[in-house]
Formats: C-alpha cells, sequence, structure tokens
C-alpha cells in the first residue's frame, strides 16, 4: 500500500509539471489568437522554449548531479550550429520540414553530448570542482572557433578555411554555408512554438523519468556523499560522465530550436557566451536548485519579465548579478559550506541531547 | 581457511607511520573487534580494506583472493561493504532509496529502460522495493521509509548506513564505530541487531568501538591497535584482560 502511494506521489508530481507546461502553452494559444500578446513577446516564445530546456538541462548537471557548469552555452552552440549547417545543407535533399528537422534535432544533441563527453572525461574524473573552470573554457573557446569557421560547399564537395570566405576557393556554382563571424544565414525556420512546447515536455520526460530511475538514484548519490557511493559500488565516474553528456544533449535540443527560428545564425556573447550561461545558471538557482518546475518557472518568468516592464530592464543585470553572487557565495564557497556544516552539526548535536 | 587475511599491511602518511606491519585473521561468522585509543590507525585499516588508501607493503586476501590495489567499487563487489565513523548518507534521498542505492549492483536495468519505463523497470523497481523494505523492517526503519535521510535521528541514522552497507549482500561488514553518539539504550539495541544480523544474515563483522560494553558484549574476538601496530589479538575475554592491552588502553 505504502509503495504505491510512493509511485503515485513521483508520477503526481510528474504529471502536475506535464500539466503546468501544457496548460501554459494553451494559455498562450488562447491569448495570441484573442490578439492579447504583442508581435514583441510572440518573438520571444521560441527562444524562451530554447531557454527552458537550457535551465531544465543545467538543473540536471547542477542540482541532480551536483557539479557546476558555467559554460552551458557552449553545448547550445553547438547543437544550433552544427544542426542549422545541416538543415541548410539538406533544405532541397529532404524537403519536409518535420523530417529534416528530426534529424537536425537528434545530429545538434549527438554532437552537443559528444561534446559533452569530450569535456566530462577529463573534468569530472578529478575529484573537485574542475567542472566549472573547464566548462567556461569550453563555452567561450566554441564560440570564437565558430566565429572563424568557413565552410562552403560546391560541386567538388565540402570547402573549409579558418581565414575568409574567399580563401575556400569555391567554384561560380558554389555557396558559402558557414561564413565566419557572420554565421549560417538562411537557415529554414522550422522551430515554431507548439514544437518547442513539445520539445520541453521530451525534455522533461527524460530529465524526470531518469532522476526517478536507477541510475537517477546513483547519480544523486553521488552528489551527496561520493565516498559512500563508491563504497556501495557505484561507478562514479560513469553516471557522472552520463548525467552530463545527457545535460549538454538536451542544452544541444535548446540549440536546435533557437538556430531554426532565426533567419541568421551568429556566435555572439550575447546568445552563446559566458553572459548567456550565467542567465541561464540564474534561471537554475532561482528556480531552485535541484527543482526541475522551478527552472521552468524561473525561465519563464526572467525571459518575459523584462518584456512586459521594460523600464525594468535597466535593473535586470543589476539584480541578477546581486542575486547571484548572494546565492553562489551561500551555496559554493568553501567558507559558507563549512559554516553551514557546523550549523547543521551543532542543531544535529544539540536535538540529540534532548532526546 | 579464513574470510580475511591480512599479512604484513603498513602505510605512511608523510611521515606518520600510521598502519605498520599489521595482520589479521577472521574467520567466516566470526563477531570481530578492532580497538585501540584515539588515532591508533583503527580508521585507516579500514580504508585500507576498502580500497581507500593504497597499502605501501601487505597482503590484503578475501577469500583467498588478494584485493590489494583494487579499487574500492571493486572491492565492494568482491564482497565488502562498511560504514563510517562520520555518517556518510545520501541526505537528500529518502530513507529507501539510500537502501536502494546500495541495490544497485543486484537489481540491474539500464538507463533507457528507466527512461523510457519498459517492462523492466516496474519489475526491478519492484523486486528492489520489497527487497529494501524487508531489510528496513529488520533495522526498524521501515515506518520511515518515505522520510529524507537527513531527517532521521542520529542513531537510525547509524543504523540506515548499516542497512544499506548489507543491501550491498557483503561476505564482510565492517562497521566504524556504530555505537558513536548513541544513548545506552540505543547502543543496547544495536547490540541485539549487530548479532541478529550476524545470524540471520551469517555475516562476518568487523567492527571498530570505543564502548567496551559493545565490545565485550558481542565480540567474540579482538585485536588492539596501539600506535598503527597490532598489540595483542584473541579471543575477547582472554584480551580485555591481558596486562599490556589495560596499560596501552584500558587503564587510561
Ligand atoms: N589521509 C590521511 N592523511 C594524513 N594522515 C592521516 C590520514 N588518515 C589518517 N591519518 C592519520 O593516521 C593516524 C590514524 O588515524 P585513524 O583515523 O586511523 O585513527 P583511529 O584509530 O580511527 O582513531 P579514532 O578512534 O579517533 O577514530 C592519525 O594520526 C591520523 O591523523
Ligand atoms: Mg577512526
Amino acid at each position: 500500500m505504502r509503495r504505491m502511494k510512493k509511485i503515485n506521489k513521483t508520477t503526481k508530481s510528474n504529471l502536475i509539471t506535464y500539466a503546468i507546461v501544457i496548460a501554459l502553452f494553451a494559455a498562450v494559444q488562447i491569448l495570441t489568437s484573442a490578439g492579447a500578446i504583442s508581435s514583441l513577446l510572440q518573438g520571444l516564445l521560441v527562444p524562451l522554449c530554447a531557454y527552458i530546456i537550457l535551465a531544465v538541462s543545467l538543473n540536471l548537471t547542477v542540482g541532480i548531479l551536483g557539479e557546476l557548469s558555467l559554460g552551458h552555452a557552449g553545448f547550445m552552440c553547438v547543437g544550433a550550429f552544427t544542426s542549422a549547417f545541416f538543415s541548410k545543407c539538406t533544405a532541397e535533399l529532404i524537403p519536409v520540414a518535420g523530417v529534416r528537422y528530426l534529424f537536425a534535432l537528434l545530429i545538434g544533441a549527438a554532437a552537443a553530448g559528444l561534446c559533452g563527453i569530450l569535456v566530462g572525461i577529463p573534468a569530472l574524473r578529478l575529484k573537485g570542482d574542475y567542472l566549472a573552470i573547464v566548462t567556461l573554457a569550453f563555452g567561450e573557446i566554441i564560440k570564437n572557433v565558430v566565429n572563424i569557421l568557413f565552410i562552403g560547399r560546391d560541386s567538388e564537395g565540402f570547402h573549409f578555411s579558418t581565414k575568409d570566405s574567399l580563401s575556400l576557393g569555391l567554384l561560380p556554382d558554389g555557396e558559402v554555408i558557414v561564413n565566419g563571424p557572420q554565421g549560417i544565414t538562411g537557415t529554414p525556420k522550422d522551430s515554431t512554438f507548439t514544437v518547442g512546447v513539445i520539445l520541453i515536455l521530451v525534455t522533461l520526460f527524460i530529465v524526470l523519468n531518469l532522476i526517478h530511475s536507477r541510475s537517477g538514484r546513483a547519480i544523486m548519490a553521488i552528489r551527496d556523499n561520493r565516498i559512500a557511493a563508491e563504497s556501495i559500488g557505484i561507478n562514479v565516474t560513469k553516471y557522472k560522465l552520463m548525467a552530463f553528456s545527457i545535460s549538454a544533449a538536451l542544452a544541444g535540443v535548446g540549440g536546435v530550436i533557437y538556430a531554426h527560428n532565426l533567419a541568421t545564425l551568429t556566435a555572439q556573447p550575447k546568445n552563446f557566451g559566458y553572459n548567456m550561461s550565467i542567465m541561464i545558471l540564474v534561471f537554475v538557482v532561482l528556480g531552485g536548485i535541484g527543482n526541475i518546475r522551478g527552472s521552468i518557472l524561473a525561465a519563464i518568468v526572467l525571459t518575459l519579465l523584462p518584456e512586459l516592464l521594460r523600464g525594468l530592464s535597466d535593473y535586470r543585470m543589476l539584480i541578477y548579478a546581486v542575486v547571484l553572487i548572494a546565492m553562489m557565495l551561500f551555496n559554493w564557497s568553501p567558507k559558507a559550506i563549512e559554516w553551514r556544516e557546523r550549523h547543521s552539526a551543532k542543531f544535529k548535536r544539540k536535538k540529540q541531547k534532548e532526546v | 581457511m579464513a574470510l580475511l587475511e591480512v599479512k604484513n599491511l603498513g602505510i605512511s602518511f608523510g611521515g606518520l607511520r600510521a598502519v605498520n606491519a599489521f595482520h589479521l585473521n577472521i574467520e567466516k561468522g566470526c563477531l570481530y573487534g578492532l580497538i585501540g585509543p584515539n588515532g591508533a590507525g583503527k580508521t585507516t585499516v579500514f580504508n585500507l580494506l576498502t580500497g581507500v588508501y593504497r597499502p605501501d607493503e601487505g597482503i590484503i586476501l578475501l577469500d583467498g583472493e588478494n584485493i590489494v590495489g583494487k579499487k574500492t567499487i571493486e572491492i565492494n563487489k568482491t564482497g565488502i561493504a562498511r560504514t563510517f565513523q562520520n555518517i556518510r548518507l545520501f541526505k537528500e534521498l529518502s530513507v529507501k532509496d539510500n537502501v536502494k542505492a546500495g541495490l544497485h549492483n543486484h537489481y540491474r536495468y539500464s538507463t533507457l529502460e528507466g527512461i523510457f519505463r519498459l517492462p523492466n523497470y516496474y519489475k526491478k523497481e519492484k523486486e528492489m522495493d520489497e527487497k529494501a523494505m524487508k531489510l528496513l523492517s529488520v533495522f526498524d526503519l521501515d515506518q520511515e521509509a518515505d522520510t529524507l535521510a537527513a531527517n532521521l535521528p542520529y542513531g537510525k541514522q547509524r543504523k540506515l548506513e548499516i542497512t544499506r552497507a548489507l543491501a550491498t549482500n557483503p561476505k564482510l561488514l565492517l562497521l566504524d564505530e556504530p555505537a558513536a553518539g548513541m544513548n545506552p539504550n540505543e547502543t543496547k539495541e544495536l547490540m541485539e541487531t549487530i548479532r541478529f544480523v550476524r545470524d540471520t544474515f551469517d555475516m562476518t563483522i568487523l567492527l571498530i568501538e570505543h564502548d567496551m560494553k559493545l565490545v565485550s558484549g558481542i565480540c567474540e574476538k579482538l585485536t588492539v591497535l596501539n600506535f598503527g601496530e597490532a598489540l595483542c589479538e584473541g579471543d575477547a575475554s582472554d584480551v580485555l584482560h591481558d596486562p599490556e592491552v589495560i596499560k596501552a588502553y584500558l587503564g587510561e
């Protein structure tokens, strides 16, 4: 009986999360058809879906795995550019948008997930907070690499360069696909709000079901106590890498949505740089570390609020900065952790004496 | 043949010789005590046995197999589970999930089966739930199955750690000061539980303890550790009356 109740409890909580997303989607649809949503806000809906997926996926790393990633936008960037490249190349080959988009999603997720593995292997094997530093570097490197990357295609095949589009040496029938700082122009605009919401639900399905499974339990056990997890035979490196690469792959999905909503995709500090990584982290921290539903709501509020209250948007970054610094200090600095542990220990001892 | 055979074990931390020429023989089914003053190297012996530290020299045979150099994970799979002097629970997981984490290697299904909720997920989770509840009821923790581990009172946290270790189905169970911080009543109850575990699971148990009542009450054999070396060993009653032991340790 008790077991049934427990299973129902987590299932119920998950269903509520799905229901919230669907209800919000329906509300937006109704408001749109009533003409109550400005075109400016409407333009934000698809990026918002990408941000929500990024926040949920980052929460998998920060809240469930317990590691800090400061370069989540880097994985988004990988997903965005690989998928945009694919979609542009195959725009004629695969005329059915739905099929093309499905492949684009798989490619974006796979590329970002692979980067997650490559970054994670050196960083997660070490004991300590190395992931934050390595992901921070990764995010910046990816952004800069994309900016010097030129890829063209002509009847002879693909041409690469890191100098400029002229040195690609394309034949007259050729076309520049990735044009360095000018990025990718003419990606089919396959992302819609509906597709975005479906992908949010898929992301939630993956993350929530992972958390409440054998692997998720292992991941959270490692988060709570690595030494104890090892002592009961849990392969720490394996599960850390698994969680982190799934998180990176889902960030890649966010990138795919983002890329297929833009006429021109460029890698700027604003969209794929450190600022974006921090913004996503703010969603996670404010929504509650480990709280998936909170990440969704924080992403929605913090993305839409500045647009609804335009006047406040100057202060937005200020509020971000203050809250972020405060939360970071409290959550991550060794002194604060020590202080917290000392106090919780004291509290525990006191309780024990009372008994 | 002894279940655990340790020969000439030694480790140094910088200039400090924490364990030196240590040897130990534990027969299957024995309740064995490791005692000694603070800083004698008892916990270090546990860390050597479980692969947390790698010894500078010596061999450790579990069921005849040398486990020196193996990783902690491998050693657990070979059959040694432990608890910690400073409790190490998965605090943000429920009591039941702590035990289910201990069952990790015994009820397997893949990550994809978990995400897509394939039949094997339901089957294995159900089996795990049943096994976990059974183990919890041995320790009288089944009422608290859904409580967060962090919210358990101290004595129950110690018991949960033992439950979790047992869940990995070990041949040898290492308990590092299981009664630390418990009141006399809890200690008495714990002694009964330890004896019960040994009898019902046919377990071999090596425990570190400062509480002499517990040690003399349940340990059949003892080794006294002093400055990293085995000072004395043998039947509990003999060891506890050894003049040298009394001088080095009990006489304080
Ligand atoms: N990782 C380490 N690095 C350096 N010194 C260590 C390390 N681990 C243990 N020591 C030292 O080894 C000695 C033995 O420590 P150990 O924790 O094994 O003692 P113990 O017998 O368990 O004591 P207690 O009864 O207080 O738990 C101590 O002097 C300790 O400071
Ligand atoms: Mg100790």
